[in-house]
C-alpha cells in the first residue's frame, strides 16, 4: 500500500488536473456559444446556394455538355477525401469519430481497387492518418493561425481542391466533417462535393427560370462558389462540435478527478486510522509486557 | 392587393438583412442595372460590383456589394454575396480603404480579363460614391 505522503501527493496532483480541466470545461463553453451561434447563422447561405445550384442543374438542357464540376469526368477512378479536423487535442472523440469514418470509406475505396488521394485539414487528423496512409496524402492544410473559421481560409481549400480537380488528378471529391447536432452529439459526415451529390433531393419545382446571363455561364461561375461555401459550412460546423465535444469530454474528466479525489481521500484517512492503529496496539502491548 | 415582396439577403457569415415590406429592388446584375418589383418572374443573376437600392415602407437603403447572386422566386428574393457594406455605416475612410485594394488589383499584371473588368468596376462605383 501507498506510503501516507505518496498519497497525500497524489491528491494534490488530482486536483490540480481537476482545475486544469474545469478551466478548459469553462473556456470550451464560452467557445461553443459562439461557433454554435456562427455555425447556425451560416447555414441559409450555404442552403440557399444549394437550392439555387439545384434548381439550375435542373433546368439545364443540354446534361452532356454540363459543366464538370456539376457532372463530373463520367469515371470515378481517382478519390480525392479532404478530411477536416481540429488543430488541437483533447476533444473526447471529435477526431477519432471523423478519422473512423474517413478510415472506412478509404478502406472501400482500395477495395474497389481505385486510387485515392488525401488531403489533410487540420494538424490532428495528419498526425492520425499519415502512419496509415502517409503515402497517400498529398497537402496538409493547417489554420492555426486563424481564431475562428472564417470564410477566406475556406476559399483556400476550395481553390487548391478545384485547381486540382481542373488539372485531372482526380474524379470524385468528398468531404469529412462533424455536424454539430448538439453539444452531446456530432454527427460524422461524409458529403460528397465533386460531382455535385443531388439524388434524393430530387426538387420537384418544375418552374423555369430566367437566366441572365445563360445557364452555363452561371453555373460555370457559381460552382466553384459552392465548393468554398460547402467547405466552409463544414468548418463552421466542425468548429462547433469541436467545442462542444471538448466541453463534454472535459465535464467527464472534471467528474472523473473529482471521484478519484473521493476515493483516494478515502483511502488516506484509512492508512492514516490505521498508522495511529497500530502505534496505539504497539504502545498498550508494550505496556503490559512490562 | 399589396405590392410588397421579401428580400433576404445573407452572407456566408451569417443572415444579413431579411425585410418583407420591399416595394422595390435594383441590383447591380451583371449585363446591367435591373430593377425587380413583385411578381417578376423567376430569375437566377449574378451581381457585380455596384449599389443595391432596396425601397421599402419603412424606409430605403443603399448597399455597396462586390459580387454575388440573386434569385427571384414566387415573390422572394435572395441575394447572395460574399462582401456587402450598408452605405449608412461607411465613412470616408472605409471608402478609401476599399478604393485602394480596388486600385491595387487593377494595376497588377498578371490578372485575366475578367478580374481586371471587376476591379475597375469596383474603382468606378466607389469613385462615384466618394
Amino acid at each position: 500500500m501507498a506510503s501516507l505522503d505518496d498519497l497525500k501527493k497524489r491528491i494534490a496532483s488530482v486536483k490540480s488536473t481537476q482545475k486544469i480541466t474545469k478551466a478548459m470545461k469553462m473556456v470550451a463553453a464560452a467557445k461553443l456559444r459562439r461557433a454554435q451561434e456562427s455555425a447556425e447563422k451560416g447555414r441559409p447561405y450555404s442552403e440557399k446556394m444549394n437550392n439555387v445550384i439545384l434548381n439550375l442543374s435542373n433546368g439545364i438542357s443540354d446534361k452532356e455538355n454540363a459543366p464538370k464540376l456539376l457532372s463530373g469526368t463520367g469515371q470515378e477512378k481517382t478519390h480525392l477525401c479532404v478530411v477536416m479536423t481540429s488543430d488541437r487535442g483533447l476533444c473526447g472523440g471529435f477526431n477519432s469519430n471523423i478519422i473512423k469514418k474517413a478510415k472506412n470509406y478509404f478502406a472501400k475505396i482500395l477495395d474497389e481497387g481505385k486510387e485515392l488521394k488525401i488531403i489533410t485539414v487540420g494538424s490532428k487528423g495528419n498526425d492520425q492518418l499519415k502512419r496509415v496512409y502517409g503515402d497517400k496524402i498529398i497537402e496538409n492544410i493547417s489554420f492555426k493561425d486563424s481564431k475562428n473559421a472564417n470564410y477566406f481560409d475556406a476559399d483556400k481549400v476550395g481553390k487548391i481542391v478545384i485547381e486540382k480537380f481542373e488539372a485531372g488528378e482526380f474524379d470524385v471529391c468528398t468531404i469529412f466533417y462533424n455536424q454539430f447536432k448538439n453539444v452531446i452529439t456530432q454527427i460524422p459526415q461524409a458529403q460528397q462535393i465533386i460531382p455535385l451529390d443531388n439524388e434524393g433531393e430530387d426538387s420537384s419545382s418544375e418552374e423555369s427560370y430566367e437566366f441572365e446571363p445563360d445557364e452555363d455561364e452561371i453555373l460555370s461561375n457559381l460552382l466553384p462558389k459552392n465548393i468554398s461555401t460547402q467547405i466552409f459550412k463544414a468548418m463552421l460546423e466542425n468548429s462547433a462540435s469541436e467545442q462542444g465535444s471538448r466541453m463534454s469530454a472535459m465535464d467527464n474528466a472534471t467528474r472523473n478527478a473529482g471521484e478519484m479525489v473521493d476515493k483516494l481521500t478515502i483511502e488516506y484517512n484509512r492508512s492514516r486510522q490505521a498508522a495511529i492503529t497500530k502505534e496505539l496496539i504497539e504502545i498498550i502491548s508494550g505496556a503490559e509486557s512490562l | 392587393m399589396s405590392e410588397e415582396f421579401k428580400v433576404e439577403i445573407v452572407n456566408p457569415e451569417k443572415s444579413f438583412l431579411v425585410k418583407d415590406d420591399v416595394s422595390e429592388v435594383v441590383v447591380p446584375a451583371f449585363e446591367g442595372e435591373m430593377g425587380i418589383l413583385k411578381d417578376h418572374i423567376s430569375i437566377i443573376s449574378f451581381l457585380k460590383p455596384g449599389i443595391i437600392k432596396i425601397l421599402s415602407k419603412s424606409g430605403d437603403a443603399n448597399y455597396y456589394v462586390e459580387d454575388g447572386i440573386v434569385e427571384f422566386k414566387n415573390n422572394n428574393l435572395s441575394i447572395l454575396t460574399s462582401t456587402i457594406f450598408n452605405l449608412a455605416d461607411m465613412d470616408k475612410s472605409k471608402l478609401q480603404d476599399l478604393l485602394k485594394q480596388a486600385e491595387e488589383e487593377a494595376n497588377k499584371t498578371d490578372i485575366n480579363d475578367q478580374s481586371k473588368y471587376l476591379a475597375d468596376q469596383k474603382i468606378e462605383v466607389l469613385k462615384t460614391l466618394n
